[in-house]
Formats: structure tokens, C-alpha cells, sequence
């Protein structure tokens, strides 16, 4: 009971972690109608900004401080040279020049920071773990994570629901035209959604740091299941990314947990845990292929 | 998906200049190894080899994204599919055992490309069904999705190598031909492109390629005057799910070996940067594409360790600063439309 808990916990704190990659990824696509491959790469530059700032410094506070900040000034540097061109195009040239960009951002690491992995220590005031429940002590640094996760969420739907700023990202996602009819500056809305999700996502990248190997393509790894998530809670909506992003999030960490451990009831331990890895990987990608065949616009479409 | 941006040539009557340019590269193509060996480059062939078959299948692909409007993210599926049905079956052969208790194993060219074809086709009719539903980044999705899916499948599979792929010692046997032999392979593959490009050709041109030029530009309107589109759509899915199973098929003979990475979704990127690099919707811009970034990509990495750094910007300002691909540049250059 107490590792179905924790794997519960594990899954949550993956689903934030999703849902703040995704928020960013399905505000873009929502207001822009741009698939950005590259953002991926802003939550690697979060991670190895922080990295590399908590080991030139050791203050965690500083570390947080350098991967905001590069995240969110490379995204609105990439919005002004790149996106912005790429507006009016077809998905297939959005798909394309993302792409390239990945690339370059990948390359541009490896030559800055080398190949090897970076590790990131637990910063001390977050270290250890805490007490949930009879015989289950949990990390607290994972509990942070989830906390901050819940907060931003929190922030977001306040800052979209109750805000000025709100209101017209609300309006640019529905009748973007209109929007610039009425005289609102609507590349500057672009720019500032668009460095709104790179700091999230450069957030996520930092947070994942201590717990994840900061590497190059761990962008990729993570920007593929986020894309799962937003097609999953419905392109362009935040409340869709956020159930989606819980929902793959658990889903994909208990089947992790618990796949192989299931087959080995019915065959040898190596082929048990070969099969269970699979069909865990599998899931995902599975779960999502079903709600777009029962619902093609996802759970939360944002128009309907 | 919008269709506005891109300007796409129809596939007119072979017009003189353009059956002189065939032509030239028809010649080209076939003199190719004995001028490389006359160079003293004999390392040139197998590159050239490559690259007709990404072209295969960077053709194929286009015809689903660039005739059909759709776009796939998950072509690597197929291309995989079709390596792997070489691997197994040469592995069958191998150990004289049944594949899933009733298929026999096999090492001749002219039983595994076949077989190839039809999973290929077989697995693009199972996806094509299923995300033909949906449209635009949602298909974009899906097709991805799948195409992963089958990715950690074939990882998972540990009777076959899973994460270390599957080596397959010799070649595929084609009558008495040493198919060893590097020269003997890639005409061996020059004959099968030329086979694939012109059985494209003609779909593009058939009733059926209009009926698709018609459901890409307007799917609304075509089903107004009485057509299905799914249908048709999921044809030409289908046709072009063949096309890169049969591509995959001879790229694992020619790497003699599969492993999960023909799956994994960077290749359908790969594929996908051939296509647009060589022209959407263009019949011969695959092969220009294909050309290109081969050539460009061994080009590079004798150069430079990071040849990615320089490949990345050449694709922004590809995609950003020119339409329609190289072959639109080359049609720009020349007078009239020399290549489409």
C-alpha cells in the first residue's frame, strides 16, 4: 500500500513537471498556431543554466535565478529571430525549422558544457525526506516540486482567468484577428507568451536538474511525452494540459512500477522485466492514440 | 492544414527540357560507379547508394505529405517495419526455426522485399485507419505516437536483439548475383528506385493522384461532388507506408543490420527534412533532398565533429528564406520549370 502511495507521489510529481513543459507548449500553439519542436531545448538551457550556476556559485538561489532568466531571454530571442517568421506557414515548415533549431541548441551545449552528464546536488535546505505516512518517508525535494507545480498551475489560471494580460491571450487564442483589430499590440503579446513558456519550461529543466541527469537530449526525451500530454488534454487548452500532464504522468509512472512485476506472476524474471519495460513505454503513446480516436480534439478542447 | 503557403507544381505532360534532364540523370545515375571508380573513389558508391534508398523513401513519404496533404511523423515506423522483416526472416533462415510458428525464414531479395512491401503496407493500412480520423497537429501527433509505440516494441523484443539490433551476416541473395559486391548492390537499388519513381509518377498523374492533388486542396469541396476522401487518403497512406517498408528493406541489407533507431522518431524527421529540403509535392525534389542531406551529412562529419551546428542553420534558412525546396531554387534558377 505504501508503494502504491509513493509511486502515487512519483507519478504527481512527473505530472507537474509534464504540466509545466505542456502549459507553455499549448499556449504557443493555441495563441501562435506555431508546433515548436525547440521547446524541449529551453527546458535543457533552464537545466544547464542552473547547473552550471550552482557549481560557479553553490547558491541554489542564484542557480534558480540563471535558469529562469536564460530560459526565458533564449525563448524570446528564438520568438524574435525564428517563430516569428514562421507564423503564417504551414505546420510542415514549423515542424521543419524547429527541428533545425533543436540541432543547433543540442550542438551549441555539447560544445559549451561537453558530453558528459551533469549532477546537481539536492540543495541542503530542501535535503532529506519527511514522514507521510506509517513506514513511508518521502524526499522532500520531490514534495517541493509538486508544490511549486501546484502553485504555478494555481498562477496560471489566475493570470489567465482574472488578468488583463489574460484576457487578451484568452482573446488572441480564439479570434486572433479581432484581437489586432482593436489595436492590441499582438507581436508583443506573442513575444511575452512566447517568454512566459520558455521560463516554465526553463523552470521544469532546473527543478528536473537534481533529479535527472542534466544531459543533452534530455529536451527531447521529455518534449515528446509533453506533446502527448497537450494532444491528450486538448491543443491550446492550459486546463487540458494540466489533467493531461497528471494523467500521463501517473499512468506512465505506475506502469513503470508495477508493469514487470505484474508479467512475472505469468513468465521468467528477464523477459518479465524486458516486456513490462516495453509495454510501460508503450502506454503512454497508447493512451493517447485511444482518447484521439474517441475524442480526435482531446479531453479539453479549447474551442469547441 | 492549410495548403496556402506552399505553391505546388502539377505533374505536367514530359515536356522536352524536362525528358532531356531525366534523361541526363537517367545517365548520370548509371555511370556513376564506373566515373567514382575511374576517380579512384570506389567509397562514393555506397553513399550513393544511401542515398537512393532514403530517396525510396523519402519519395514515398512525400507521397502522403506532399500529394496527400498529410502529414505523417511517423514514417521511421515503416521504414523500420520493413528492415526488420528482412532481419527476422534472415534470422528464421538462420536457425531453420518458424517465425510465430508458421513462417519460414529466408535470405532471397526477391521473397524479403516483397514481404517487406506488404507489412510495410499492412502496418501504414492499421495506423493510416486509425489516424486518418483526426487532422492537422493532432495527425501530426498520432502518427508520431504510433510510430513510438512500435519503437519500444521492437526495443522490448529481446528475441531480436531489442536495444542492440539484429546483424544479419550476408545480404539478401538476388539470382546468381553477389550482392556483396558494392557496384552489384547499388544498381541493384538504382533499378528498384527507378521502379518506385515511376510507379509514383504514374499515381500522381493517374485519376487517383487528382482525386488526392483535389482532397489536399479542398477535402470539403471534393466530398461535395460525391467522393470520400478518407478513402482515398487512406490509399495513398497505404501506398506510401509500402514505399518505406520496401526503402527499410534495403537499407537493411545494405547495413546489414536493424536495430530499434530505423523506428526512432528522429529518422521520420530525417525523412521529413528530405522531402521539404528537396520540395514538397515534387516528384523528383525526394531525391534532392535526399542527395543533399546525405551527401551533406558525410560531407560534415569528415569536417567536423559538431557537423550538426552547421546542418541546423542550413535547414532554418531553407525553410525560412526559400519555397519549395531545393527543386523550386534549381526550377527558379533555370529557365522555365527544367526539374518538377
Amino acid at each position: 500500500m505504501t508503494l502504491v502511495f509513493e509511486q502515487l507521489l512519483n507519478g504527481l510529481q512527473f505530472g507537474v513537471m509534464l504540466f509545466l513543459l505542456a502549459a507553455g507548449l499549448t499556449l504557443i500553439f493555441g495563441i501562435m498556431g506555431v508546433i515548436n519542436l525547440a521547446h524541449g531545448s529551453l527546458y535543457m538551457v533552464g537545466a544547464y543554466a542552473a547547473a552550471f550556476a550552482a557549481a560557479q556559485t553553490g547558491s541554489f538561489l542564484l542557480a534558480v535565478l540563471a535558469g529562469l532568466t536564460a530560459a526565458a531571454l533564449i525563448g524570446m530571442a528564438m520568438e524574435l529571430l525564428v517563430l516569428r517568421r514562421l507564423y503564417a506557414r504551414d505546420h510542415l515548415d514549423q515542424v521543419l525549422a524547429t527541428f533545425a533549431l533543436i540541432l543547433i541548441f543540442n550542438q551549441s551545449v555539447t560544445i559549451l558544457f561537453g558530453r558528459q552528464p551533469l549532477f546537481v546536488s539536492v540543495p541542503p535546505a530542501l535535503n532529506g525526506s519527511v514522514q507521510l505516512l506509517p513506514g513511508l518517508s518521502y524526499p522532500v525535494y520531490r514534495l517541493a516540486i509538486i508544490a511549486v507545480g501546484l502553485l504555478v498551475a494555481l498562477g496560471l489560471y489566475l493570470l489567465i482567468n482574472r488578468t488583463r494580460i489574460g484576457m487578451l491571450v484568452r482573446a488572441g487564442a480564439t479570434h486572433r484577428e479581432m484581437v489586432r483589430a482593436l489595436g492590441v499590440d499582438i507581436r508583443l503579446l506573442y513575444t511575452a507568451v512566447f517568454g512566459l513558456g520558455a521560463l516554465l519550461a526553463g523552470l521544469a529543466g532546473l527543478m528536473a536538474g537534481p533529479i535527472l541527469a542534466v544531459q543533452v537530449g534530455m529536451g527531447e526525451q521529455i518534449l515528446i511525452m509533453t506533446f502527448v500530454v497537450v494532444v491528450i488534454g486538448g491543443v491550446g487548452s492550459i486546463r487540458g494540459a494540466f489533467f493531461g500532464a497528471l494523467i500521463v504522468g501517473l499512468v506512465d509512472t505506475c506502469l513503470r512500477a508495477f508493469m514487470p512485476g505484474l508479467l512475472r506472476h505469468v513468465m521468467t524474471g528477464s523477459e518479465a522485466d524486458a516486456l513490462g519495460a516495453g509495454i510501460a513505454s508503450m502506454g503512454i503513446y497508447l493512451l493517447m492514440a485511444i482518447v484521439l480516436l474517441v475524442r480526435p480534439k482531446g479531453l479539453f478542447p479549447a474551442h469547441v | 492544414m492549410s495548403d496556402d503557403a506552399i505553391t505546388r507544381t502539377h505533374p505536367a505532360g514530359p515536356a522536352l527540357g524536362r525528358m532531356i534532364a531525366l534523361l541526363a540523370l537517367a545517365v548520370a545515375l548509371i555511370a556513376l560507379p564506373f566515373v567514382v571508380q575511374a576517380l579512384g573513389q570506389p567509397a562514393l558508391v555506397p553513399l550513393a547508394t544511401r542515398v537512393l534508398i532514403y530517396a525510396i523513401a523519402a519519395a514515398s513519404l512525400n507521397l502522403a505529405l506532399g500529394f496527400g496533404g498529410m502529414v505523417s511523423f511517423g514514417h521511421a515506423a515503416f521504414f523500420g517495419i520493413g528492415g526488420y522483416v528482412v532481419g527476422i526472416l534472415y534470422r528464421t533462415y538462420v536457425d531453420d526455426a518458424l517465425f510465430l510458428g508458421f513462417i519460414l525464414g529466408t535470405d532471397q531479395l526477391l521473397i524479403t522485399l516483397p514481404a517487406a512491401i506488404l507489412v510495410g503496407g499492412l502496418a501504414a493500412y492499421i495506423i493510416g485507419a486509425l489516424s486518418l480520423r483526426t487532422s492537422g497537429v493532432q495527425f501530426i501527433m498520432i502518427t508520431l505516437a504510433f510510430a513510438q509505440m512500435l519503437f519500444f516494441l521492437f526495443v522490448s523484443l529481446k528475441a531480436y536483439g531489442g536495444d542492440d539490433g539484429l546483424t544479419i551476416r550476408r545480404r539478401n541473395a538476388l539470382f546468381e548475383l553477389n550482392t556483396r559486391d558494392d557496384t552489384t548492390f547499388y544498381f541493384i537499388c538504382l533499378v528498384i528506385a527507378a521502379l518506385v519513381f515511376l510507379v509514383l509518377w504514374r499515381i500522381v498523374g493517374s485519376r487517383f493522384g487528382m482525386v488526392l492533388a483535389g482532397i489536399r486542396q479542398n477535402e470539403r469541396r471534393m466530398a461535395a461532388i460525391g467522393i470520400a476522401p478518407y478513402r482515398y487518403k487512406l490509399a495513398a497512406f497505404v501506398i506510401s507506408g509500402m514505399g518505406a517498408g520496401l526503402a527499410g528493406a534495403l537499407m537493411a541489407n545494405y547495413l546489414r543490420f536493424v536495430s530499434p533507431d530505423m523506428l526512432h522518431w528522429t529518422k521520420s524527421g530525417e525523412l521529413m527534412i528530405m522531402v521539404i529540403l528537396g520540395g514538397v509535392g515534387t516528384l523528383l525534389g525526394p531525391l534532392l533532398g535526399a542527395a543533399a542531406l546525405v551527401i551533406l551529412e558525410t560531407v560534415l562529419t569528415g569536417w567536423t565533429e559538431h557537423w550538426q551546428l552547421v546542418l541546423g542553420p542550413v535547414l532554418l534558412i531553407v525553410v525560412l528564406f526559400t519555397h519549395g525546396g531545393l527543386n523550386g531554387l534549381i526550377s527558379r534558377l533555370g529557365p522555365g520549370r527544367s526539374a518538377s
